[in-house]
């Protein structure tokens, strides 16, 4: 399920990117935020319950969406835009499937 | 910025953001199509006076847009771009450091899907997005209404607008928001726009929950004492705006305990000037007051700037800035007025801390309960906030307490007896957002 939907500027060019070992696409300008909550319903899991999370406030004052990339850089989501390429982890795969995805 | 250029300066302007407006007029990225109209709504008029006076000045200041500054020491300011740490030097500082919104911890706030109202308008305006599904807006102050409204007219599904304030304060309030008609007006027109729509809007509305697993699936609520219960995907809630302080505080600057804004600010005479000299603040960072405001207190803080710099040296020019200067004072006290009356037509929950449950995770960070908080006051005898969070890590993770202090501070009040101004205030540190460790040992190198 997705968190957001697009509502307007859906003419703009086509960006894809890897989410938990996934082809997706985004649109260029998306924040890495609006590329992943357009496809799925969560950006991390919390460090001490793993309770899923989302981001909270998007203009980079909760902390509250830091993802994961695949070789390890912490990614603030709601003021990261998107770029082409980007392997991008939301902590949904247990770390042993990950580690073949 | 304009004032200081009209009088042969060339400030140099540090922007977190990467392009000019703030939060409130906050611009799309670039190949963004929709008009301001569409964007600003009726306040599209000042969003193109202020992006049209911003790329006039462009070439005449130095502006360094997408950098954090995230340390503020006596004369000096360190700061982040593009991973690279920097270091930049003042004698003169105005900090506008902005408000994000107040949010008090209830059941599931935790959960996908519930995002702060700012969120839900900042996804719009900045990436055409809504939050999908059934949504639900939320709280308390004018932007509840504001959001609403925009919302249903950019086609986002809502279905429900929960106003935890009552009627009798509005009514209360009245006089003191008939100070500026033109904002009441559109207040009152976004609610009878909703209203014709079809919109549902319940007034004091108390003991907010949401529930689910992996997200938000339904929202319980409680009015004169009736339990409802609807089925819902997102919700957006927020219970008016809180300063961002934190560089003043790292400045130098004295705090003092605000009634009306319920928090720590940095103390600013009329005219902008903090307790520590060369130091300005303007804007809702140092106490919540509006777009409009923020503009004239700019103007304010830049004019108080240049007195202490000796100019304009002419002294007919002088006097003209001085009586400017007054005029700006005087506008700026009358408006604290109508905030006055918004608090007490959208007053914060004054018993929240009282009926928040043990198990109620308050801090997001560290994922503290407020059982966690109370027992420390208990066991330990805690009594101030930095002591809290040096016992049970509220406030202590990567927000800082931007989230949760206020909420804290609510609780640890309520267990001690003390009042929220007794407990003390978290105290801030470098840097005040997180960066990478590399770019802080890179920056020490440096010094």
């Amino acid at each position: 399920m997705s968190l957001l939907k697009r509502v307007a500027e859906l003419e703009r060019q086509r960006v894809s990117f890897w989410l938990d070992g996934k082809a997706l696409n985004a649109l260029v300008g998306d924040s890495v935020l609006t590329a992943v909550l357009t496809h799925t319903d969560q950006l991390r899991r919390t460090e001490f319950s793993g309770a899923p999370r989302a981001g909270f406030c998007l203009i980079g004052c909760c902390q509250d969406c830091w993802m994961r990339s695949e070789d390890g850089v912490a990614v603030r989501a709601c003021t990261t835009e998107i770029e082409e390429g980007m392997r991008l982890l939301s902590g949904r795969m247990p770390a042993a499937e990950r580690e073949h995805a | 910025m304009q004032t200081l250029v009209e009088a042969g300066l060339r400030p140099l302007l540090i922007d977190e953001n990467r392009r000019a407006g703030g939060q409130i007029y906050r611009q799309p990225p670039p190949g963004f199509v929709r008009s301001k109209k569409v964007l600003y709504g009726f306040e599209a008029a000042k969003a193109e006076a202020l992006h049209g006076s911003f790329e006039q000045l462009r070439s005449k200041i130095d502006y360094r847009p997408d950098t954090l500054v995230w340390n503020c020491t006596p004369g000096q300011l360190d700061l982040l771009h593009a991973q690279r740490p920097a270091a930049q030097t003042y004698t003169h500082l105005i900090l506008c450091t902005g408000a994000l919104d107040r949010v008090m911890p209830f059941p599931g706030w935790t959960l996908p899907g519930v995002y702060t109202l700012g969120a839900a308008q900042v996804a719009l305006k900045a990436q055409g997005c809504v939050l999908d599904g059934r949504v639900v807006i939320a709280g308390s102050g004018p932007l509840l209404y504001l959001l609403a409204y925009q919302y249903a007219k950019a086609g986002a599904d809502v279905v429900a607008v929960l106003d935890t304030a009552r009627f009798g304060g509005k009514l209360r309030a009245l006089p003191a928001l008939l100070r500026q008609p033109v904002t009441l007006a559109k207040g009152l027109y976004f609610m009878a726009w909703l209203r014709a729509r079809g919109i549902a809007i319940f007034g004091g509305v108390e003991h907010i929950a949401a529930d689910g697993k992996q997200t938000l699936h339904s929202l319980r609520w409680t009015r004169k004492g009736k339990t409802t219960e609807i089925a819902c995907n997102a919700l957006a809630t927020g219970f008016g705006l809180r300063s961002e302080t934190q560089l003043a505080e790292l400045a130098g600057c004295r705090l003092v305990f605000d009634q009306l804004n319920q928090q720590w600010l940095p103390q600013r005479d009329d005219a902008g000037r903090s307790s520590v000299p060369g130091v300005y603040l303007a804007g809702d960072g140092s106490g919540i007051a509006g777009a409009d405001a923020a503009e004239l207190s700019g103007r304010a803080a830049a004019l108080a700037l240049l007195q202490d710099l000796g100019l304009p040296p002419n002294a007919a020019a002088k006097n003209a800035l001085a009586s400017e200067s007054r005029q700006l004072a005087h506008t700026l006290r009358r408006n604290l007025l109508f905030r006055q009356g918004l608090e007490t037509a959208f007053p914060t929950a004054v018993d929240w801390a009282r009926h928040c449950a043990d198990d109620l995770v308050v801090c997001r960070c560290e994922e503290i309960t407020a059982g966690q908080l109370r027992r420390s006051v208990q066991q330990e005898g805690s009594i101030e906030i930095n002591r809290l969070k040096a016992l049970t890590r509220v406030g202590m993770g990567r927000c800082q307490g931007r989230i949760c202090g206020a909420a804290a501070a609510e609780i640890l009040a309520h267990a001690t007896g003390l009042s929220v101004a007794e407990v003390g205030r978290l105290r801030v540190q470098a840097p005040v957002k997180p960066i990478p460790v590399s770019s802080a040992l890179m920056a020490q190198e440096q010094t």
